[in-house]
């Protein structure tokens, strides 16, 4: 079992991310005649992929997520940890418009996408779903398709026909899950003939070969045994260089191990956020310090 | 409770036991009595003409069923075309869009329009297409068919369909897929199998009805292909033969009828070796 | 493992249209209400059909008996008479049969046996009803002339319903043929509410000391009661419908008799013999009448049944 210090992720800083330019101080220093100008501090702000305000999510008239404010950066990864019922899972499906499909759901307040408001009327949720894409807990592979269909799905419906870019798009999908070397000579075999932590990874490369900004994943190991679940944790490390990953797990050690970010809900409110190192070494709250030494949950 | 009255229950208790086995029996037989004199009064009469040449005029012995054969089959394909889209679309509705107030209407609307005898689909295929086209059709008799394939496809389709998990139909708008999409290439895909044999039921159904085909195709004696004309069908050529006053005519309605039977039972087997191979 | 450095996803995918999915839906709502559009369908052409019969006799209809094609003077009540009794018949012989085959299969045979009978019942459902009217007037019916009527006359001769001469076709052969045909569906409806009925009102019983039979009366039938007769109902909603095993069986004789020895005529059979004979328009519009009448009947008695079983798949239906 892996302890916290030697495999939690360093926080990342901005010459860590390939790709990432330094955002530039949205107030620059005035320099006033006669004064020496401050020695400029390298600003680390990450680009954030989701700006969330006052986020409150209704079943009907029940608030199963209260007054959520936060900001979740891109091509980090951030786990949702809390007890069953805390409303990670509800928080996670707003943030892909998935909540709405619930007869009788509903949010107020706003979430903003690299800026753009996910709600916003002329927001098409289908598209929306192409750039957020989601893993869910249960494999769930089309039984009818084969491993190649499997994974172009949401190409090929969506309109895509170019078979040369398609299989392009299949190889590197399998590969960033994976899966490649092991499907490789069998992908005309049906999804569903694939083993439990197999068939995770293939609905992982279906969801990625749409290349969504973001990738949601809920609860993506808890069916699987511990080595699939090593591998997936695994592939999450790597894809988190290309990908901004929010993740909901149950599993305190998993969230330790993968991600660079923790939010920590209870009873629907976000009661603590920040680098998973500090959520587990030294958090803020006493709930979280209650949650993180197993006292509860 | 005295012993005496505890043996009066015990042997009240087996007698009714009895008396169900017997019931049981009961409703066993006519299904052999009548599959055994089909096979004895019509297997014999089961030759190379039969399947291949159709009736001789009155009088003369001989000739075949093969123009009502072909003619059922004919009548099938044009209840199809126009029973499975409508029964299929409308089942999907029920599935994936219609509200539970909607659906339980319409539920119960396909299960009484199940029970309308077939002999008024006939009047009313008569009145829409008999009349204006001023000549019996087998348009006519598909038309009369399909009114009875409609409700059934519906119901059996919604059935099927309601069978497939939601976590495919998740999956499927996760991807940002359309809704209808998804619907079509996924739902519909992964439930074909189960679809398939709802249609053979229907299909099962409508191969052996006549009543319908009385004032509608009509029955013809003789080969045609144009299907605005009136068209030959086994279940009618049964009949009409039944009911005339030849023995031989009597001798080739058997054949027919065991022909007919064996089409049936072809039909509901083919359902039950699909719903065997059914993968969840 | 590298990759292409990845734009928004949305780049590569061709923008979804707006209105692919109301299309859809609008199309299989369209579908869906097919099944309201074929009601109103069925009662215009019915009643169009027959509106100037309708002018004409009026209720009399109902209760006149004349059906007199060359006087152009038309009475359905022959016809109604003959659809209720064939189907009383039919119910009075199948009804008992069928819930002691359905109590047969789900409490007391041996549990490799059920699915056989279950098959064997489903395969006399498929048979069509033309080849039962063929068997009918070929096997059945002499046999009946021959040896059950005789029998019925010398013994219970005392009655009304078992005087007259014999024929062989008559209102009891299309009793039998109907029994026959509305078995395999009484008995699989009243099989479902049995299997309904759950384990616990039996196991109830059986702690108590019931025997077999007892734990059937007490605690499944009972039970059932309502959906039982709702599977009676839809048997004789499909009774009255039945059309060419009871042509083929019943005489086609447009008279009232008290005997069941005697021909008869139903309001299927009717138009199943003469649609294409009905040169005259009056006798056109008597004919659709007549499939009025038997629309109308039918309706009602199915939408009884339906009500009466969904009351047993609905819990707390347990009778008073």
């Amino acid at each position: 079992m892996n302890t916290l210090s030697t495999t939690a992720k360093p926080p990342m800083s901005a010459q860590d991310k390939p790709g990432l330019d330094p955002v530039p101080p949205s107030h620059p220093a005035k320099i006033m005649p006669g004064a020496q100008a401050p020695a400029p501090v390298p600003v680390e702000q990450p680009e954030v992929a989701f700006d969330i305000r006052d986020l409150c999510i209704f079943y009907g008239t029940h608030m199963a997520v209260k007054n959520v404010t936060v900001q979740l950066h891109s091509k980090h990864v951030t786990s949702l940890i809390g007890p069953s019922g805390c409303g990670k899972t509800t928080f996670l499906r707003t943030l892909n418009r998935m909540h709405e499909l619930t007869p009788g759901a509903h949010h107020t307040g706003s979430i903003l996408m690299h800026g753009q408001d996910l709600y916003h009327a002329d927001m098409d949720p289908t598209v929306v779903r192409r750039r957020v894409g989601m893993v869910f807990q249960k494999s769930n592979p089309f039984p009818t398709m084969t491993i190649a269909e499997n994974v172009l799905v949401g190409l090929r419906l969506n309109g895509v026909r170019d078979k040369v870019f398609l299989a392009r798009r299949l190889e590197e999908s399998l590969k960033m899950a994976a899966l490649w070397d092991e499907v490789k000579d069998v992908l005309h075999r049906p999804g569903t003939s694939l083993s439990g932590g197999q068939q995770q990874r293939l609905c992982i490369a279906r969801a990625i070969a749409n290349r969504p900004e973001i990738l949601l994943m809920d609860e993506p190991c808890s069916a699987l045994d511990p080595i699939a679940t090593g591998k997936v944790e695994e592939l999450i490390h790597e894809l988190s260089n290309e990908y901004t990953i929010v993740i909901v797990t149950h599993n305190m050690q998993q969230a330790a191990r993968v991600s660079d970010k923790t939010a920590f809900f209870y009873m629907g409110k976000l009661i603590e956020y920040g680098d998973t190192e500090q959520i587990f070494m030294k958090p803020k709250d006493a709930q979280t310090e209650a949650y993180v030494s197993g006292r509860f949950g | 409770m005295s012993v005496r009255y505890d043996q009066y229950r015990k042997i009240k208790s087996n007698f009714m036991c009895a008396l169900s086995v017997s019931c049981a029996v009961l409703v066993v037989l006519p299904l052999v009595l009548v599959l055994a004199h089909l096979f004895r009064m019509g297997f014999s009469s089961l030759n190379w003409a039969f399947f291949t040449q159709s009736p001789k005029p009155v009088g003369e012995d001989g000739g075949g069923m093969a123009n009502a054969i072909v003619g059922s089959i004919e009548l099938m394909g044009l209840a199809l075309l126009l029973g499975v889209p409508i029964g299929l679309l409308g089942g999907v509705y029920l599935s994936e869009y219609g509200s539970d107030k909607i659906n339980s209407w319409i539920r119960f609307g396909a299960d009484v329009l199940n029970g309308v005898p077939s002999i008024v689909w006939g009047m009313v295929a008569y009145a829409l297409a008999v009349v204006p086209m001023k000549t019996f059709s087998a348009f006519s008799g598909g038309l009369a068919l399909s009114f009875i394939m409609i409700p059934l496809v519906l119901r059996t389709t919604e059935e099927v369909l309601l069978l497939v998990p939601g976590a495919y139909r998740e999956a499927g708008m996760a991807l940002g897929i359309p809704r209808w999409k998804i619907t079509v290439f996924i739902v519909l895909r992964t439930a074909s199998k189960g679809l398939v044999t709802g249609v053979l039921l229907a299909l099962g159904r409508i191969a052996g009805e006549t009543a319908p085909l009385l004032f509608t195709a009509f029955g013809n004696r003789f080969w045609n292909h144009n299907l605005a004309q009136p068209i030959a069908a086994l279940p009618l050529q049964i009949f009409s033969y039944a009911i005339s006053p030849y023995d031989d005519w009597h001798r080739q309605a058997w054949a027919g009828a065991l022909v007919l039977v064996l089409l049936v039972f072809a039909l509901s087997a083919g359902v039950r070796i699909f719903s065997a191979g059914k993968k969840t | 493992m590298t990759a292409e450095a990845h734009p928004a996803g949305v780049g590569d995918l061709p923008k979804p249209s707006r209105w692919g999915n109301r299309l859809f839906e609008g199309l299989t709502l369209l579908a869906a209400i097919t099944i309201g559009l074929l009601f109103l369908l069925v009662a215009f052409i019915l009643i169009s059909g027959s509106h100037l019969s309708i002018a004409k006799f009026g209720w009399h209809f109902l209760t006149t008996s004349t059906w007199d094609p060359v006087a152009d003077q038309y009475g359905a009540l022959p016809f109604i008479y003959g659809t209720i009794v064939s189907a009383t018949i039919g119910l009075v012989i199948a009804v008992p049969l069928s819930i002691g085959t359905a109590v047969f299969l789900t409490d007391l045979a041996p549990l490799w046996l059920r699915q056989p009978l279950s098959s064997i019942i489903e395969m006399l459902a498929a048979v069509p009803s033309v080849i039962w009217g063929l068997w009918g007037v070929f096997v059945m019916v002499p046999w009946l002339r021959d040896n059950l009527f005789p029998f019925l006359k010398k013994y219970l001769g005392f009655l009304p319903l078992f005087t007259g001469p014999i024929y062989g076709v008559s209102m009891l052969a299309a009793g039998i043929i109907v029994a026959i045909m509305i078995l395999p569906i009484v008995t699989s409806v009243s099989r479902e509410i049995l299997r309904s009925v759950p384990d616990l009102q039996r196991e109830a019983a059986y702690g108590l000391g019931a025997t077999r039979w007892e734990v059937t009366r007490i605690a499944v039938l009972s039970y059932a009661r309502r959906g039982l007769m709702g599977a009676a109902v839809l048997g004789l909603g499909r009774a009255l419908g039945e059309t060419m095993a009871v042509t083929m069986v019943i005489g086609n004789r447009p008279e009232i008799s008290k005997s069941l020895f005697a021909p008869g005529y139903t309001l299927a059979s009717v138009i199943a013999n003469e649609f294409t004979e009905a040169t005259g328009q009056m006798y056109l519009q008597a004919l659709f009448e007549i499939g009025l009448v038997l629309l109308g009947v039918t309706i009602v008695v199915n939408i009884a049944a339906i009500l009466l079983i969904k009351t047993i798949t609905n819990p707390g239906s347990r009778r008073t």
